[in-house]
């Protein structure tokens, strides 16, 4: 992340060590990972170790500390989600994507993490993707999803193509 | 004091009030066995070894966590205690690589020593999946970590971030994953790990050893084309006899001496010497800094307050926590590196002697010493001037191995040039112990008179606090040092690099003036250091400590600047304290590093 | 106080009742001591799972010395099968609010926080808006007392309540040693009341219709009624307000899809029970309490894969400090595997499940204390299903 954002976050939050999560989670929800240097600089301006954030980070399964996609497909597997199919929806998001969990598509676009419960178990299969959640899925329906959130990237590649032009 | 009144295994015990159950039954002399569980750490309770039945309490209680409370009734040893202990043994010995018999710290193990004790039927439990593909960093000069070993108390990581405000190690993920890791799990020599070995000292397996040179040292030994010279530092000498047979504290100097004799070193010489050398030029530095300051009106700040050098992990810490900072410690090399310049040089000089013949050893209480001697920057003879560091327990493993009966051997003296020393020499080893004899050499230079102190105790700078001040006034100054009549030195001393690091800030944010500063990288200075026989604790290095101060007492020279062979040294090789021959083989200049 | 033969639905939480905001102020009129003895009697538990009786709790934290104190809403519903919470939090998010700042004037904090899971930032905006406008009617009664939102990062231990204080306080999410309790020691060190999010709307609702009309639910040990969310095999999956103390039985009869064959009752840290114990099984705290959560299985279903969700999700979520917990789960894990693929025989299974006592013994936490729970039951009830 540039720094002058990472700072800004910082600031925002307050340069204290007990608003470490506040500000990780800030970073993530901006580009939906964690990297050595943003740590660092984190580090710097608490004034702890950087151990110490990356000890803090690595225990939160929603600060990933390696590069992850635009949209982050978090696909529960409790013992209800594979009863209601989520096995099948899988199936279907690595069809489409060509990714299994854990993996990055080849164009940054979608990451793939399978999830421990996310409550929804009366709407299962479920997912996250990014901040939205989406119920009741079948192959079907993710590929939908999916395809929506591949148009709308396309989209703004193709604007973001046009503004730097 | 507010006391409780509890029973232990029916015992009536009375103590006071914020004990843990474990401390009450150590007091009552009730063994429960621990493992996370260390005296100079913050209670974890996260190994669980130590579990006692609380009657009316519906789980078992951690007794190392749990405080005492009135009318607590413990039993240590019911059916339900004995068979959770066993299986949360059986439990850690299935994340751990039990390969006892390669294991370096095989017999020196305290999982083992449970294991011993608790485990009397086959184990059933499957080694966990992760002992089947561990790496072992071995990056490090000084200190080897491995994970197949490690049990997760984490009494390395409360070490590193506690006592050393160093946090190389912390804690990292979670559940089946969860690990004890470096910053993005780079390599130990990678981050900002000072080589303390203070986590080594307190690993109760194989998961955190020194790197040992015990074979690098045989094969030199062995070889008959070699001269192998070798330096013990200050401290080991109060120690080494813990690893062989003798009580905490008892001085085995002569019996150390003897032994390296019969292991075949060609010469043992004493670190002590180059202590009092680095007394000479150090001294000689901080009277020149403060003329520079009070006469000549140089800036203050990056020549005063300096800082002594002498301990390896102190550097490695301020080239990375306090860059700022690095003009203000003393340019003098380590007594250990001193020596190493000095024996493939004046000592080769006037044995006559090929230096590229000479393989130079040191005995050391230290592990980041192994790192020091490694730097690139030491190697002004034209070779690597100290080429083997040992800590004390492999001297003494190499003793053991030889077959030697050490209890036995005749006290026998350093051999001569570069043997001799001073009691200022010997009191290195102790926190406080620089500056004292650095006070013992520079008040008499300045003044011509001795320390107004009973014995040339210079009891203010001793003890154990973690950081000591202590001021003295300069009166009766010599003519040349008039411009220190009635200056008031402002000193400070602290070990462990925690307090090291308060010092450090406090001067940093202008809180504190001072004119020299002491830092030992461990708790007590030398005396505990990485390298020290294990277990440490307070009592233990309190001991060593009393008997670093007997060794000085028995000195007939206690002043660094009286000892003959250091006069000689100048007379015939270096000429002056500060000289240009001094600062090529005994100053040496620090490097900023990153803070991760 | 008896047993009905059928499930009895309420519908305190999400029914038509006074105005959250006059229902608080109402409760503001009363003595203090009055109002925590209402609490007290009753019976109210810790809607959560673990039931420590409520208005102890804030007896405690009302006589706590000190003037900051903290009350902290746990809304890290994370237990499989589990999602009430969340329905609360979308239809009633004022109440709960409301709860908390009622506490706050009976205990003098003046700060609270709710604590809101990860999984849950979809809802973040509508609980900040419900928050705001909580703590304006806050300011507009004169009442010292405002709500912050701390996000969870997404770790199942941080529902104990301790970790989760270690979270607030931007640490790694691990349980603390206990003594000190929260109610002493608790967020920055301070007295700290530490509450699951249906529990404030309850309190909240007894202030109003008295300890006789909601113990007047339920059993002696478990009064009134709670929320369960049901899931798995049955045509009604969903939040229901439920009276504590039914019959499992009669759970499975409104519930199930005429082919239960187990119930898991209180998530992956609960019990499992098998149809034929359904009508000796009371739901509450003299039978198998739960945090709400309620799993049908039917026999269609393998409770060897049932066992084996739940042991990797323990396996990972396991904080990882304690022996008992971070390596018991692991070889409870590696144990069921190398039964089922015939590498260790029948028997390592009662071996497994003396190492579970230990665990329920010697862990640091409830977390670990708890695994044992489901593994017991299911390898009891299911002992050829792990087999073969």
């Amino acid at each position: 992340m540039e720094k002058t954002v990472l700072e800004e976050i910082i600031y925002r939050q307050g340069a204290q060590r007990d608003r470490l999560l506040p500000i990780l989670q800030d970073v993530v929800e901006q580009q939906n990972f964690l990297t050595e240097g943003d740590m660092l600089h984190i580090a710097n301006l608490l004034q702890m170790s950087a151990a110490e954030v990356y000890g803090t980070a690595s225990f939160y399964s929603f600060l990933p500390l390696n590069r992850k996609g635009k949209y982050m497909i978090r696909l529960c597997k409790s013992i209800i989600a594979k009863m209601k199919g989520s096995d099948q929806v899988l199936a279907a998001i690595t069809d489409q994507l060509g990714i299994k969990p854990g993996e990055t598509t080849a164009d940054g676009v979608f990451s793939l993490e399978l999830v421990n419960d996310i409550g929804w178990s009366d709407r299962e299969p479920a997912m996250l993707i990014n901040d939205k959640v989406f119920t009741d899925l079948d192959p079907v329906k993710v590929t939908h999803i999916l395809t929506n959130y591949l148009k709308q990237a396309s989209t703004q590649a193709f604007v973001t193509n046009l503004s730097t032009n | 004091m507010k006391t409780v009144r509890l029973t232990i295994d029916k015992k009536v015990v009375e103590v006071q009030a914020g004990k843990t159950i474990l401390d009450a039954a150590r007091i009552a002399g009730i063994h429960i066995p621990t493992l996370c569980h260390h005296p100079d750490l913050c209670v974890a309770g996260n190994c669980r070894v130590c579990v006692v039945e609380q009657v009316g309490v519906r789980t078992l209680q951690a007794s190392c966590a749990v405080p005492v409370a009135d009318g607590m009734e413990i039993i240590t040893n019911s059916a339900k205690v004995q068979q959770a202990r066993r299986h949360i043994l059986e439990l850690l010995l299935s994340e751990h690589r039990s390969d006892c018999v390669n294991c370096y710290k095989n017999n020196h193990c305290e999982l083992q020593d449970l294991a011993a004790k608790y485990i009397f039927t086959p184990v059933t439990l499957i080694p966990l999946p992760a002992l089947q593909h561990y790496t072992i960093d071995s990056s490090s000069p000084s200190i080897i970590k491995d994970d197949s070993k490690c049990i997760r108390c984490q009494r390395c990581v409360r070490t590193c971030t506690q006592l050393q405000h160093v946090t190389a190690l912390t804690v990292s993920h979670k559940g089946h994953e969860q690990k004890i890791s470096t910053f993005m799990d780079k390599l130990l020599n990678d981050v900002v790990c000072t080589n303390c070995g203070q986590c080594v000292n307190r690993c109760p397996t194989g998961a955190l050893t020194e790197r040992n040179y015990i074979q690098e040292v045989w094969d030199a030994l062995l070889d008959p084309n070699t001269h192998v010279v070798v330096q013990t530092a200050p401290a080991v000498r109060v120690a080494l006899g813990e690893e062989l047979g003798f009580d905490v504290g008892e001085r085995v100097t002569g019996k150390m001496v003897s032994a390296l004799k019969t292991l075949g070193f060609d010469s043992v010489l004493d670190t002590d010497f180059t202590a009092d050398l680095t007394i000479m030029e150090e001294g000689t530095e901080l009277l020149t800094r403060l003329k520079a300051v009070l006469t000549e009106k140089a800036d203050a700040g990056t020549l005063l307050p300096m800082t002594t050098s002498c301990s390896p992990g102190w550097i490695k810490f301020i080239e990375h926590k306090f860059p700022d900072y690095l003009t203000n410690v003393s340019s003098c090399k380590s007594p250990q590196q001193m020596f190493g310049a000095l024996a493939k040089t004046y000592y080769a000089r006037k044995r006559k002697l090929n230096p590229a013949k000479i393989v130079s050893v040191s005995i050391m209480p230290c592990t980041a010493k192994k790192y020091e001697a490694d730097r690139p920057e030491m190697r002004s003879s034209g070779f690597k001037d100290v080429d083997y560091v040992l800590t004390t327990r492999e001297l003494a493993r190499m003793i053991k191995m030889a077959g030697i009966d050490f209890m036995s051997l005749p006290d026998q003296e350093h051999d001569s040039l570069m043997g001799e020393s001073s009691g200022a020499a010997v009191i290195f080893g102790a926190t406080g112990g620089v500056m004292e004899a650095a006070l013992r050499t520079a008040y008499e230079l300045v003044t011509g008179r001795e320390v107004p102190f009973a014995n040339l105790d210079i009891k203010p700078v001793r003890g154990m606090e973690g950081v000591r001040e202590a001021n003295i006034t300069i009166e009766g100054c010599l003519p040349e040092w008039s411009f220190l009549e009635g200056v008031e030195l402002k000193l400070a001393v602290a070990h462990g690099l925690t307090n090291a690091w308060e010092v450090m800030q406090a001067v940093k944010q202008g809180k504190a003036e001072f004119h020299f500063i002491e830092v030992m990288a461990c708790p007590g200075g030398c005396l505990g250091g990485g390298g020290q026989p294990i277990p440490t604790n307070s009592e233990i290095r309190l001991k060593r400590a009393q008997a670093i101060y007997e060794e000085d007492a028995g000195k007939h020279i206690r002043k660094s600047h009286e000892n003959p062979e250091v006069l000689a040294l100048y007379k015939d090789f270096l000429e002056a304290p500060m000289s240009h021959k001094s600062h090529e083989l005994l100053h040496t200049y620090y490097i900023e590093r990153h803070c991760n | 106080m008896t047993n009905t033969s059928t499930v009895r639905k309420t519908d305190l939480i999400f029914g038509r009742s006074l105005d959250t905001l006059t229902l608080l102020r109402n409760a503001m009129q009363r003595d203090k001591d009055g109002l925590i003895q209402e609490l007290i009697d009753s019976g109210l538990r810790g809607r959560g799972g673990a039931g420590f009786p409520t208005g102890l709790k804030w007896k405690f934290a009302k006589g706590a010395p000190g003037n900051e104190k903290y009350i902290i809403c746990n809304a890290d519903e994370g237990e499989p099968g589990t999602f009430k919470d969340r329905v609360i939090l979308e239809k009633a998010a004022d109440k709960v609010f409301a709860g908390m700042g009622l506490c706050g004037w009976l205990t003098g904090a003046t700060k609270g926080f709710i604590y809101l899971r990860n999984e849950y930032i979809w809802m973040r905006n509508h609980i900040l808006a419900q928050m705001n406008d909580m703590n304006e009617a806050f300011r507009q009664m004169k009442l010292d007392f405002s709500i912050g939102l701390k996000m969870g990062s997404g770790a199942y231990v941080c529902g104990e309540e301790t970790a989760l204080i270690e979270s607030m306080e931007s640490k790694r999410g691990e349980p603390r040693n206990k003594p000190p309790f929260p109610a002493i020691a608790g967020y920055e060190d301070k007295p700290t009341v530490v509450n699951n999010v249906e529990t404030w709307v309850y309190a909240l609702l007894i202030s109003y219709i008295g300890a006789d009309v909601f113990a007047a639910y339920g059993t002696e040990q478990s009064t009134g009624s709670k929320l369960f969310s049901v899931s798995g095999d049955t045509p009604k999956p969903g939040v229901y307000e439920l009276e504590m103390g039914m019959k499992l039985s009669d759970f499975v009869a409104e519930f199930g899809d005429g082919d239960t064959k187990a119930v898991q009752v209180g998530g992956a840290s609960g019990f499992c029970v098998p149809r034929r114990k359904f009508d000796q099984v009371i739901i509450g705290f003299e039978g198998i309490p739960t945090g709400g959560s309620m799993m049908l299985f039917n026999s269609h279903r393998s409770m060897y894969h049932v066992l084996h969700n739940f042991l990797e999700f323990f396996m990972e979520e396991s904080c990882g400090q304690c022996t008992p917990c971070r390596v018991g789960c692991q070889q409870l894990l590696l144990g069921i595997e190398a039964v089922k693929s015939k590498t260790k025989p029948a028997q390592y299974l009662d071996t497994l499940m003396e190492f579970t006592e230990t665990m329920r013994l010697a862990s640091k936490c409830g977390l670990g204390q708890s695994v044992g729970n489901a593994f017991n039951s299911i390898v009891n009830e299911f002992y050829e299903e792990m087999i073969y």
